[in-house]
């Protein structure tokens, strides 16, 4: 049975001129123990689809479909009952570490305050854990800088607050929401390296959402490709980033700087930008930007499984594998 | 991010919210402003005349808001009572924005030394209250109007000082500044070409509740005594006059009260309505 | 953070000293002969010459300046002229009107403005929120002593439920003496109970919109937790800023009620001092409230300090 199982998702909220759905249809499983990439650029859906899973949606969203985690519908679930699952079996790691931060508590405090909650420990208890966790994450002398507050600390640093955080409850599922894109480049593999250590030690499984395809290198188990709320293609990923089905996707690994993967193809950035998703264009939604668009692709692509395990959602899926 | 989508939403809500506040700030604004104006020209009656027979009537026919303890007609001395408060008010608020606008401009051009004085007076000034510097000149001088007046120049002048250096300080940063300064304009020059006018939608903005704070407290100084002396009608005094009749004829303390409270709600409703409109970055600010 | 201490503490300093000048110059520079003021334009000329000499005018203004001060520093502040007792105990005696006037409208503005604030902030463009909003401008639009009229006739004249004016004293207990407080207390806070309503709404959804309050219930609290736990206090810090000049719009605002209401305090000790040109008794009392005032807001800073580390 899947860890965390994402069916048929639908995220979207009633606008002035009727339904927005901002995520479409969304499906995703994960095992124990796998990283899994959800891949895509601003706007695509993917943070809104991690925010679903915790429930930290603003209420006004109208959210369809199950998100079974361990066998448990978390959208039919109380707001009580889902806060006891938040930071304990299933934790999340943010984008922003400064904002994401109290500026106003101790890092000590806010690493220990899950552990209170969730574990019950007493102040003394949930301070030496928060230490050792601090430690876990790599922060030089722990036990000092636990009282630090947030502005003390340079980014890195805070962002291995934010891991120390969600690891706090020995979580089984962690969602990582672009949690190096207010880093430096060496610093984002530093932390990149550190989460992947901790998620193979805990024997957890974590979704990795980036719209730097480069991250996932030798980072991700399976890849998820997203674009205007949909996924448009799902596989391992050496399936994926070798034999790239979706035109999206092989656009996405053109436009990356080593171009594709030893190709010696041109740097290609992608023309346009995602389509706001309340003029979406009728059926698929990339074909606006589409090279190889046809007067077929106004019908709605079903994904075509193009070997086990491997899908992508594109009609002309015949012609473009060959 | 997808949040591009989620937050267009909260301002397609606000602007139903955003309308009102103009629409009913400005209607009211206006009746209070023109019911003044017209007792430049015209009042029922004249507010100096006693008719002591129908002295501390309520309302009717022949006095629409009934009579005072002189007989004198309510109606015609809220309207006239309104030229001093309104007056008061206008000419206070006027020199606070124009001098605390130059201050804060001139504290934004020069920095250094010059800014750090001219904010900490502001926020020596800031903690002085209004009121409390009437007191002390009107003990000084004796009551009168310009104690009013000057009361809320000081305080106005740090309030108008402190916003345009602080919006002023955004604007020397853009390249368009670097740009005129690098053609040899002077810092006045710029200060009153380039920075002035794009500065000037929050000062609009605060002049409107200033205004409105303003009617306050000349309406607080005229009860205590210390703005307009009599016979000259004001609101203030009208409720002081009204405070031994509160047995036989309280109607006297409600009606001048209602005119300085329609008159505060109706700017204080203006200014968040303009701010919605000119300032949105400050919409939820105070 | 010891330099951060000191940095207010010599700020506090400094404002005061400005301030005394400031009241110097006004109350003794400005209006010209002090003697001539007292006794008024009708007195002989001996007369005044003798007051002159009595109360040190004829010394140099720095000297009077100095005078003035180092009485201050002692508790000395110089006698009455008209009540011809020390204008010392006379505050001192008034300030126990003026001091719990201005604290218990404080306080009950804080507790309806953290309510109503709050409450404004969770149900933000709902229709309590619209309610609340506009009981918050008709508060700010009544002046505290329109309403303190309105309150006379409703609850003294018509039903009786209060005295209208007055105060029995402190020794008649206190019972008695804070019920003839209630009023005013009502009268002085509703204004500012609107002005801090708006504030505190404005501040917790700001931060309720912060990342960190997300984190927070990422961590597993409840809505209510995270406001709690995480939201409030930072939501306090530009609120705790507005209590500064919350004190000083109290105290001045008491001043004012305490008119309305008859009360013997520190407002209507500077009226009748005005009206009788006390002008020992006027400068004294403006530099006690200056003095409060500043103090205040120096334990603000000080408060600020405590709660918001980045400023240590």
């Amino acid at each position: 049975m899947a860890l965390l199982d994402i069916r048929n998702l639908t995220v979207g909220f009633d606008g002035p001129a009727g339904r927005v759905d901002l995520v479409r249809n969304v499906n995703l499983q994960i095992r124990r123990g796998e990283i899994l990439g959800l891949l895509g650029e601003s706007g695509s859906g993917k943070s809104l689809t991690a925010m679903a899973v915790l429930g930290l949606l603003p209420s006004r969203m109208k959210i369809s479909g199950e998100i079974l985690f361990q066998g448990t519908d978390l959208l039919g679930l109380s707001e009580a009952k889902l806060c006891k699952w938040r930071g304990n079996k299933l934790a999340m790691v943010f984008q922003e570490p400064l904002t994401a931060l109290n500026p106003a508590h101790t890092i000590g405090r806010q690493v220990a305050e899950p552990l209170r909650l969730h574990k019950r420990l007493s102040r003394r208890q949930a301070h030496a854990a928060a230490v050792d966790l601090l430690a876990r994450v790599g922060l030089p002398r722990p036990a000092e800088r636990a009282g630090d507050f947030p502005h003390q600390l340079s980014g890195g640093q805070r962002q291995r607050v934010v891991i120390a955080i969600a690891l706090a409850c020995d979580p089984s599922l962690i969602i990582a929401d672009e949690p190096t894109t207010a880093l430096d480049t060496l610093v984002q593999r530093q932390i990149i390296e550190l989460l992947v250590r901790l998620v193979e030690d805990m024997d957890a499984a974590m979704v990795l959402i980036t719209h730097d395809v480069g991250l996932l290198a030798e980072t991700a188990d399976r890849v998820r490709v997203m674009y205007s709320g949909s996924i448009v293609e799902s596989g391992p990923y050496d399936r994926v980033f070798e034999g790239p089905a979706h035109p999206y996707t092989r656009m996405l690994l053109q436009a990356l700087p080593q171009g594709a993967a030893g190709t010696g193809a041109p740097l290609r950035p992608i023309p346009g930008r995602v389509p706001p998703p309340d003029c979406r264009p009728t059926g698929c939604s990339f074909r606006d930007r589409c090279p190889q668009a046809q007067a077929d692709c106004e019908r709605t692509p079903v994904p075509v499984e193009l070997e086990p395990g491997h899908e992508a959602a594109c009609l002309l899926l015949p012609q473009v594998v060959r | 991010m997808p949040n591009t989508q989620i937050s267009s939403q909260p301002k397609v809500r606000r602007l139903p919210s955003l309308r009102p506040n103009l629409i009913i700030g400005g209607l009211l604004a206006t009746i209070v402003v023109s019911a003044v104006a017209l007792s430049l020209v015209w009042t029922p009656y004249a507010p100096s005349e006693m008719h002591i027979a129908d002295r501390l009537q309520g309302p009717s026919a022949d006095y629409l808001l009934g009579t005072d303890h002189f007989g004198r007609d309510i109606l015609s001395m809220v309207m006239i009572g309104g030229q001093n408060t309104l007056f008061a008010s206008f000419v206070a608020v006027a020199i606070g924005v124009t001098v605390g606008t130059a201050i804060g401009l001139t504290a934004s051009a020069f920095r250094g030394w010059v800014e750090e004085l001219v904010m900490r007076g502001c926020d020596f000034l800031l903690a002085f209250p209004t009121i409390l510097a009437a007191i002390m000149i009107s003990a000084a001088t004796g009551p009168g109007i310009h104690i009013a007046i000057t009361a809320i120049v000081v305080y106005n002048i740090p309030v108008f000082a402190r916003l345009t250096r602080g919006a002023a300080n955004a604007i020397w940063a853009r390249d368009y500044i670097a740009a005129a300064r690098i053609a040899g304009k002077g810092r006045a020059l710029i200060s009153v070409r380039h920075v002035l006018p794009n500065v000037m939608n929050p000062i609009i903005v605060q002049t409107t509740i200033s205004f409105s704070s303003a009617i306050l407290a000349e309406a607080a100084l005229s009860y205590l005594g210390l703005s307009v002396q009599p016979p000259a009608p004001s609101w203030g005094r009208m409720l002081n006059e009204a405070q031994p009749y509160l047995y036989q004829a309280p109607f006297l303390a409600v009606y001048p009260g209602i005119a300085i409270a329609i008159s505060v709600f109706s700017f204080n409703l203006l200014g968040d309505g303009l701010r919605d409109l000119l300032d949105p970055k400050m919409s939820r600010a105070r | 953070m010891i330099a951060a201490i000191a940095k207010r503490i010599l700020i506090w300093a400094v404002t005061i000293v400005v301030a005394t000048l400031l009241i110097f110059l006004v109350l003794e520079i400005l209006p010209g002969d002090i003697a001539q003021v007292l006794l008024g334009q009708e007195a002989r000329p001996d007369t005044v010459a003798a007051l002159r000499e009595s109360l040190g005018l004829n010394l140099p203004a720095h000297v009077r300046y100095f005078d003035w001060i180092g009485g201050l520093v002692v508790g000395d502040m110089g006698t009455s002229y008209t009540y011809n007792v020390p204008v010392g105990t006379l505050i001192a005696e008034r300030l126990s009107i003026t001091i719990p006037l201005t604290l218990a409208s404080i306080a009950a503005s804080i507790v309806i403005a953290l309510v109503l604030g709050i409450y404004s902030a969770v149900h933000h463009n709902r229709i309590g929120d619209y309610a609340v909003m506009a009981l918050s401008q008709a508060g700010i639009a009544v002046p505290g002593f329109w309403l303190g009229l309105l309150l006379i006739v409703l609850f003294s004249v018509n039903l009786g439920w209060f005295p209208a004016s007055g105060f029995p004293g402190w020794h008649s207990g206190m019972a008695e003496a804070s019920y003839a407080l209630v009023l005013p207390v009502v009268a002085l806070s509703a204004a500012q109970a609107g002005v801090l309503t708006r504030v505190i709404r404005s501040s917790v959804l700001d931060v309720l919109s912060e990342d960190f309050v997300r984190t927070a219930k990422a961590k597993g609290l409840s809505g209510l937790g995270a406001l709690y736990r995480h939201a409030l206090r930072n939501a306090m810090i530009p609120v705790v800023t507005i209590m500064g000049l919350q004190f000083a719009h109290g105290l001045v605002g008491a001043i004012v009620i305490e008119n309305v209401f008859s009360l013997p305090g520190l407002g209507s000790l500077l009226f009748q001092a005005i009206n009788q040109r006390d002008l020992i008794v006027v400068k004294n009392v403006v530099v006690v409230l200056a003095i409060l005032i500043i103090s205040i807001n120096f334990l603000i800073d000080l408060l600020y300090l405590a709660i918001d580390p980045r400023l240590r």
